[in-house]
């Protein structure tokens, strides 16, 4: 079975995919969960499909249009929610139908059908062409650059953004510099599960990490190998069962993540009972 | 002569159009003790951020070793209501009192053996040497105070504020509480926010009503929970304002 696997160009790629976007994933996916912020991230993820429908009116490879258009979108929501008046959730909700109806519009200015409009919403690991796993692997390279750089400073306004402000940190540039940094990982999900499910795989797996951690580096370091993991999973699975292959990976993740709290509830369960 | 490590003059703060510091002059100088008791919603906890630098005077000024609020960041240590952060986060006691080297170092500069010296020595003082690798939601309530003092005080600071470092604590903890800070007040100014009025007379050197307006006692040589529990009978605001 596993030498047919290695047999397929696509097979080796879907798997480098996995592994590939795993590390972003975990890594960003940790701030996500100890932020707090996964409606922020929801919201960024999927205006960047106003960005996929740009790229595809140009005639560019989308992920290329999803770049600048996520993190415009990161800039935006984030400031607009720090600076200006306006409740944070209406922000982060007006940017994510703006920029997905900003896609819609877009495809549908081309003339000609898109056939793979739906791999983008929905991710399509089996199609992960070489320069994009090239332009993920580039992507990871600069999150753990900046991560490794600034990781102090990200655990300081995650933990407590006003004893960050205190200490004479920027937060607010840090905070948008953190944001940007999950536009890009929003870019590296996109070909494994899409748009419309990338904060399930953002915040799971660091959210199952948490159970054990102590320190981030840890946390994220736990938060990769499940990620992994579960794209690993979803991947075999969904080949066994000829099933969509972004989907079958959530599935895997969400129930992973419904057995570890059950654990942790039957573990509680005798302190809790009387007797 | 040295300005006063805080200096205010006049100041008024304005929140949401709520006034809620008027025309408050107030002078600490090196060494002093400051106590602000005062009401819920007095303005006590607004205080400490215009002298942070975290809300800005609407009137009058502030002064922070004779410059303006937060250019000095790596002089001021800070100990917060221990209410405003996560108790789940996944953080050990020392890398939470690391935190408190942040104003010594430069952006992107990584901690070296100094701040880890450094921190084993807060960590040291705040007694806490036994729960170095704890996780901070495994502390109970005055431990994890005494982490955050820990925590101000790695960052060497000349000027220490501490706001409300007893709330919710139980009375046999706040006396340790208030051991450990009487420590440091040898070394250190201090600006204590509290409602422990009975507690901190026995402590401090000044003590200052805070309700919109500030009112100076200057307990000196007769300062004690006598004169204080006074200060508290007169003002039935101490309720509420």
């Amino acid at each position: 079975m596993l030498q047919e696997i290695f047999a397929f160009e696509f097979m080796r790629n879907a798997l480098l995919a996995a592994l590939l976007s795993s590390v972003a994933c975990g890594i960003i996916g940790t701030y996500v969960v100890v932020k707090k912020i996964g409606f922020i991230s929801g919201g960024i993820a999927h205006t960047a499909f106003g960005g996929i429908g740009l790229g595809y009116y140009l005639g560019i490879n989308p992920l290329l249009g999803v770049i600048p258009f996520s993190l415009a979108a990161a800039l935006a929501i984030g400031l607009l929610s720090k600076k200006a008046k306006v409740a944070e959730d209406t922000a982060i909700g007006t940017f994510w139908a703006v920029g997905m109806a900003v896609g819609v519009i877009c495809i549908g200015l081309k003339p000609g059908y898109a056939p793979d409009l739906f791999s983008y919403l929905f991710g399509n690991i089996l199609t992960v062409p070489s320069f994009d796993l090239w332009m993920i692997m580039l992507l990871d390279l600069l999150i753990i650059a900046v991560v490794w750089l600034l990781s102090k400073e990200f655990l300081a306004i995650s933990f407590d953004e006003e004893y960050a402000a205190v200490s004479g940190l920027k937060t607010t540039a840090l905070y948008l510099l953190m944001l940007c940094l999950i536009a890009l990982t929003v870019v590296v999900m996109v070909r494994v599960v899409g748009i419309v499910m990338v904060i399930a795989l953002l915040t799971i797996p660091a959210a199952i990490a948490r159970m054990q951690s102590r320190s981030l580096p840890g946390m994220m370091i736990r938060a990769v190998v499940l990620s992994a993991f579960f794209s690993i999973c979803g991947l075999w699975l969904s080949c066994l069962l000829d099933i969509a292959s972004g989907a079958t990976i959530i599935l895997v993740a969400g129930f992973c993540f419904l057995l570890a709290h059950s654990w942790r509830f039957v573990r509680l369960l005798p302190g809790v009972l009387p007797g | 002569m040295r300005p006063p490590v805080i200096a205010c003059d006049q100041l008024s703060v304005d929140l949401g159009g709520v006034r809620v510091l008027e025309n408050v002059t107030l002078s600490v100088g090196e060494g002093d003790f400051l106590g602000l008791v005062g009401p819920n919603g007095g303005g006590k906890t607004t205080l400490l951020r215009v002298i942070l630098g975290l809300e800005n005077a609407s009137a009058g000024s502030v002064r922070v070793f004779g410059g303006l609020p937060g250019s000095f960041p790596g002089r001021i240590g800070y100990v917060p209501q221990r209410l405003f952060f996560d108790r789940e986060f996944p953080i050990s006691v020392r890398d939470l009192v690391l935190m408190g080297r942040l104003s010594k170092k430069k952006l992107f500069q990584h901690y070296n053996t100094l701040d880890r010296t450094r921190v084993d020595e807060a960590i040291h003082a705040a007694g806490l040497e036994r729960l170095i690798e704890r996780r901070i939601g495994d502390l109970s309530g005055g431990e994890l105070q005494r982490a955050l003092i820990a925590r101000a005080l790695a960052g060497e600071p000349e000027l220490l504020l501490l706001d409300e470092p007893t709330a919710s604590i139980d009375p046999q903890m706040k006396t340790t509480i208030y051991d450990l800070i009487e420590q440091l007040k040898e070394r250190l100014t201090i600006v204590l926010v509290t409602h422990d009025t009975a507690l901190i007379g026995r402590y401090v050197t000044q003590v200052a009503t805070l309700n919109v307006t500030l009112e100076l006692h200057e307990p000196g040589a007769t300062a004690g929970r006598e004169s204080l529990a006074g200060v508290a009978a007169q003002n039935p605001v101490f309720l509420n304002p």
